[in-house]
């Protein structure tokens, strides 16, 4: 393999210039909760954030702060007093911890989180829904609840121009006409049409830069490790959407990547095993949960989560800006709808990218906390494994409680999934040589 | 003659197998796990050798397995039990398509080709529902010796249904039982077919595809082997060496190397773990 060391300021910018983003968000929440001012509670699925920005409204974003905790391995804390207060271990984690730190006055391990003036969210998690109500019985705010028709059935989309489509398109825009009467409400501006066009030409470079980004890791070796790196870039994706550090952030991105392309410098040495995974991250581990796989040389190159916690943004939907509330309603029901299909219908995409990421497995990994994301995963595998005969495990863990995760068990399953590859592999290449 | 180890160390017994170049055991051990797993490994290993009238320097590679495989210290490598099983089953019952492994601790349902190799497995989940433990559990609310579990329960003409599936619940589901009068054999039978009712769900997560192999400490229960076999409507094979089968499975990859210099399929990770 050839690898050609680049610029040391190139490789690696984005992880880096992404953490230090990140750091500076939760820097600007904190001052934003120290002087008692106003901002918007949102979700990564259909944050509108195109619309927020444009009334200069600070996004919060709930699921983030409850995986952070996890990351920074004290979610159990949080959890812990949660359920002191009543709720079941049964809820989501990512609720949990907020409510915890709901609790705790914004007390959170990346700083202080302000309570929200606004809450916006879709029905794209049912979650989303009761999560939201709990805001509103602690603080009064106003709650907006956007309904986006999803996929009315597995692979029968319709687009612009279709009636169904138009109609959905239409029910999306009038929605979005009464979340602007409200932020006009709330923050005492009117809303302003030109500095909404420049907001979405800032997520129309995201949306293009972001959908290059992922495309870029078709290369062998892969660019970067689709659940820890991507991690990163989800991160600066939906903290900074519609903003000119965002935009800025993902040109720079692709640059990077296409260096690391051009000069095949890889996210590792040794790349035996490609992989897709499907699914939320196990944050409570989130670096050892990699290295099970990377002791065996095997990279993931892409991953349902970088589209549905996307928001579906990876498809790269760009506005026009000569209809922007239409067309905003448009990406809106495209890139949503997309983020349940990578939930629910994923199988066929996987398909595809099977193919296009010259993948050699696929990693399920199903989790206690979250319904909306782990119904359907064993169907949609063994869909698959008809489909197209790949190799793929089955994990069950979870994304923030660390007291339903056996590292050791997770260990076995993984190995015996690699030995299982590794006997195929050999099998494959005495079979050749014959 | 060279020959080939395995060690399988499992949560509550750790077993070994020596076999010759020509895959027959000549060695067997087993011996409690307790609390210091590396000294089980090495005297489940010195006991296997002295059994088979082998010194250690004729002994060309050993393979460690199970949970404790990386404390296998004298080991050459480490393979997973659920690839060792899948192995070992093949190799005793070559037309195994199935493999049942029932532990002390989980459950597996694996599926593996005719050449042994693994295509899909699926275990219990964090909890020792459905497990050897869950009738460890039954034994002690009984106070019943582990080995008599299976023959009184086949004495058995109507089971009593243990609706719990969890295996802390399970003893306290058996008194209730007791005291309200069911016989000891009924409910010994209910506890079996719970348990077969839930490693079937796994089998069938896998597919369950003839033959049949049954494997684990847990196969040497006759009850256990009539309740999965019912649930199933169809035999299992069983012999007395699939509560081995880890180690022998372990012990066949160790020969690859012995025969072929090659190294097994897990030779790469571990030291990490």
């Amino acid at each position: 393999m050839t690898t050609e060391a680049g610029p040391q300021e190139l490789v690696g910018r984005g992880n880096n210039e992404g953490a230090a983003m990140f750091r500076d968000w939760f820097t600007d929440l904190g001052r934003v909760a120290e002087t008692g001012g106003q901002c918007a509670y949102v979700f990564v699925m259909g944050s509108t954030n195109e619309i927020l920005k444009t009334f200069d409204l600070p996004v919060v974003f709930p699921e983030i702060n409850s995986l952070q905790t996890a990351v920074r391995r004290v979610a159990h804390e949080y959890l812990e007093e949660a359920e002191d207060y009543g709720y079941s271990p049964d809820i989501c984690g990512y609720v949990k911890a907020d409510v915890a730190v709901q609790l705790r006055k914004g007390d959170h391990p990346m700083g202080r989180i302000p309570g929200p003036t606004i809450t916006v969210l879709t029905n794209a998690c049912n979650t989303y829904i009761k999560w939201a109500e709990i805001w509103e019985r602690m603080y009064g705010t106003p709650t907006f609840t956007i309904d986006v028709p999803g996929t009315r059935q597995a692979g029968k989309l319709t687009w612009r121009g279709d009636r169904d489509f138009e109609a959905d398109r239409h029910y999306v825009e009038v929605q979005l006409r009464e979340l602007i009467d409200l932020c006009e409400e709330v923050t005492g501006r009117k809303f302003d049409i030109d500095r909404f066009r420049e907001v979405l030409g800032y997520a129309n470079t995201m949306s293009r830069c972001w959908n290059r980004v992922l495309e870029l890791n078709c290369a062998r070796p892969s660019l970067f490790n689709a659940v820890t790196d991507g991690t990163i870039f989800l991160g600066v994706a939906n903290g900074f959407r519609g903003t000119e550090e965002g935009a800025r952030y993902f040109e720079r991105l692709v640059e990077e990547m296409e260096h690391k392309a051009e000069h095949g410098i890889g996210q590792t040495t040794e790349e035996k095993y490609r992989l897709l995974f499907v699914g939320v991250p196990c944050y409570p581990i989130f670096r050892k949960f990699n290295e099970l796989f990377s002791d065996w040389d095997a990279t993931f190159v892409n991953s349902t989560y970088l589209w549905f916690a996307s928001g579906g943004t990876n498809r790269g939907f760009e506005y026009d800006l000569d209809d922007p509330l239409a067309s905003l309603a448009e990406g809106m029901l495209v890139s949503v709808r997309d983020a349940m299909d990578s939930m629910f219908h994923q199988s066929d995409v996987l398909q595809e990218m099977i193919t296009d990421f010259s993948a050699d497995g696929v990693i399920y990994h199903p989790i206690k906390s979250c319904r909306t994301v782990s119904t359907g995963l064993a169907d949609g595998r063994r869909h698959l494994t008809e489909m197209t005969g790949i190799p793929s495990l089955f994990i069950e863990s979870d994304m923030m409680d660390r007291r339903v995760i056996s590292e050791a068990q997770m260990k076995n399953r993984i190995d015996a999934f690699f030995e299982g590859l590794e006997s195929r592999r050999r099998q494959e290449l005495a079979g050749a040589t014959k | 003659m060279t020959y080939a180890a395995g060690v399988d160390v499992g949560s509550t017994q750790t077993k070994a197998i020596v076999i010759d170049e020509d895959r027959r055991i000549v060695g067997r051990s087993l011996i409690d796990t307790g609390a210091n797993v590396i000294q089980a490994a090495e005297s489940s290993y010195v006991d296997a050798l002295r059994q088979g009238n082998i010194d250690e320097e004729e002994v060309g590679y050993v393979v460690g397995t199970g949970y404790g495989r990386f404390r296998v210290t004298f080991g050459n490598s480490q393979v997973t039990e659920i690839s060792c099983h899948g192995r070992g089953a093949v190799h005793l019952f070559p037309d195994t398509r199935t493999v049942v492994d029932m532990g002390g601790q989980d459950t597996k349902a694996i599926s593996v080709s005719a050449d042994g190799e693994i295509t899909d497995f699926c275990m219990n989940d964090k909890c020792a529902a459905g497990t050897g433990r869950f009738l460890g559990a039954a034994a002690e609310a009984l106070d019943i010796p582990l080995d008599d579990l299976g023959p009184v329960s086949l004495q058995s003409t109507k089971a009593t249904k243990i609706s719990t599936t969890c295996t802390v619940f399970a003893e306290s589901e058996v008194l209730a039982w007791i005291g309200k009068g069911k016989k000891i054999e009924d409910i010994l039978w209910g506890v079996h077919t719970s348990i077969a009712s839930r490693s079937v769900a796994l089998m069938r997560r896998v597919g369950i595809h003839d033959e049949i192999t049954f494997t684990g400490g847990v196969s040497r229960n006759g009850g256990m082997v009539k309740a999965l076999s019912d649930r199933l409507e169809k035999p299992l094979n069983i012999s007395d060496d699939c509560h081995y089968m880890g180690a022998l499975g372990a012990a066949l990859f160790a020969l690859d190397n012995v025969m072929t210099g090659r190294a097994p399929v897990a030779d790469n990770v571990g030291a990490t773990s």
